[in-house]
């Protein structure tokens, strides 16, 4: 079972949220979903300075299994992306929760934090899967 | 419930993931794809391959019904242990599979068939068969592991039953030896040099455990899949099945029109086809622009729609991404991929895209 780190929030969708404390947020793909993957090979992220909305489709990874839609956890614009991946999108593999973090974006409201699931939660999601 | 090889708890002893394939449970990968097909291109690799189906064809008429069955001429076969590819068609002149059969004695061929279609190519075989003097017998007591990469052999020959290492240390490319129970030939889905073994159930975990302890690398249908796009090689039910020609699938050079009195299954509508104006194309695709190319994926000179990505993926050794595709006659060294919507430039290239763990194409 991979691990959820307690100081993260989640979607059903294998996002993860790291809320940054100034008005913005972090934004990559669990472990378990790269797991899931397998080995990444390409990676298209949204343009910074983009709106993107709370479960609308904003980044592709691909693996050489297939592609998977990457939905934005949160709305709002997004202040950052992770150009590093373009050249080795094999970080997300190798550091999901850290390096191989995806986009940044600058929340329109902190509140929609709340209705992210906690990683008991997420873990219950990936629990379930299992079986 | 999908059948287990006799290799099932090997690999699951080794952290295979398994998945669901063709009616059996088998392993995609050990834990990275990428590492394994890497370990084939500039090492060794091993892949069970015992869910494919070997059938032997036995008696005065083996070979005389085999030049009836298939689209490549077994005459061509003149040393014992010469292994052909074939296709095997249906009267329409679809694939009704692809194969490798080994010539082992006047009265005795194996033919190799993929798992998938084993029960469908058994039907047919049985339907074609009556007027023949032929036995037909799948040999379900085997299994086959391939043993894949430019040091495979080396590593293999050791774990081989002595009285095999002689014959198999002097095989040539595309031919086989058998001892027994045991069958070693020098053929593979990679495009990389190395053995394809067959053995009894009974011996195939030590030899799988043998090799593993020599430094071969267990590796699974993931892997396999990449190797075999980047060598160009086709894979049944993607880039041709029943409703394909082999004229349109790239394997015009399988087929024996000589002699044309040979009257195999499915000449008749090959031989209206052949070389005509509308046939399709069977080419490579390199993707220049950003993405990865997938099946199914339509293809596009200018806004005109001129074919389909049968096979894409990610090729590991080019870093770049890499398909298989049919295409219109008109297509020449430029085209467009429809990925999500955009349409990226790809560029026309004549397969393998490697082999023997060097590019073949420009990128």
């Amino acid at each position: 079972m991979s691990n959820a780190p307690s100081e993260l929030k989640y979607t059903k969708s294998h996002e993860w949220i790291r809320d940054e404390g100034d008005g913005t947020v972090t934004i990559g793909i669990t472990e378990h979903a790269q797991e899931l993957l397998g080995d990444l090979v390409f990676v298209e992220l949204p343009e910074e300075g983009a709106s993107v909305e709370s479960g609308s489709e904003c980044a592709v990874v691909e693996s050489v299994k297939a592609a998977s839609d990457v939905y934005s956890p949160v709305t709002g614009e997004v202040s950052a992306v992770n150009e590093a991946l373009s050249d080795a999108p094999e970080t997300v593999n190798e550091d999901a929760f850290g390096d191989g973090w995806l986009f940044k974006v600058t929340l329109n409201d902190s509140a929609e934090l709340d209705d992210l699931l906690d990683a008991d939660a997420y873990t219950e999601v990936m629990e379930s899967e299992d079986h | 419930m999908d059948k287990k090889t006799v290799l099932f708890d090997a690999h699951e002893a080794m952290g295979a993931k398994i998945v669901p394939f063709g009616g059996w449970a088998m392993p995609l990968h050990y834990g990275s794809q990428l590492e394994e097909h890497h370990a084939v291109r500039k090492d060794a690799g091993m892949f069970d391959v015992s869910h494919m189906q070997v059938v032997d064809l036995t008696g005065p008429g083996a070979g005389d019904f085999l030049r009836r069955l298939l689209a490549n001429d077994v005459s061509r076969l003149k040393t014992p242990g010469k292994a052909l590819y074939s296709c095997m068609l249906n009267e329409q002149g679809g694939v009704i599979d692809d194969l490798i059969v080994y010539y082992l004695r006047d009265d005795w061929y194996r033919m190799v068939v993929n798992a998938a279609t084993a029960e469908k190519d058994l039907g047919w075989i049985n339907s074609q068969a009556s007027a023949f003097e032929v036995e037909i017998d799948p040999r379900a007591d085997l299994a086959m592991v391939a043993v894949q990469g430019p040091n495979a052999r080396e590593k293999a020959m050791p774990l081989l039953p002595e009285a095999l290492r002689g014959p198999a240390s002097e095989l040539s490319v595309f031919h086989a030896a058998t001892d027994g129970s045991w069958f070693v030939a020098r053929t593979g889905y990679t495009g990389e040099d190395g053995f394809e073994v067959m053995l009894p159930e009974s011996d195939a975990d030590a030899f799988w455990k043998g090799l593993a302890e020599a430094g071969v690398a267990p590796c699974g249908l993931g892997a396999r899949d990449t190797l075999r796009l980047e060598a160009g090689m086709n894979l049944y039910g993607t880039d041709m099945d029943e409703e394909t020609l082999p004229l349109e699938a790239g394997l015009t050079w399988t087929i024996a029109w000589d002699p044309a009195e040979r009257d195999f299954v499915g000449r008749k509508v090959l031989d209206a086809r052949r070389g005509a104006e509308d046939n399709q194309k069977f080419v490579g695709l390199v993707l220049t622009g950003r993405g990865v190319l997938r099946n199914h994926q339509k293809i596009f000179v200018g806004d005109q729609e001129v074919g389909e990505i049968t096979s894409g993926g990610f090729s590991p050794t080019l870093e770049k991404s890499i398909a298989l595709a049919r295409v219109n006659r008109s297509v020449a060294d430029e085209c467009d991929v429809e990925i999500r919507g955009k349409r990226i430039p790809a560029k026309v290239v004549k397969p393998p895209f490697v082999r023997n763990g060097k590019a073949c194409i420009e990128v």
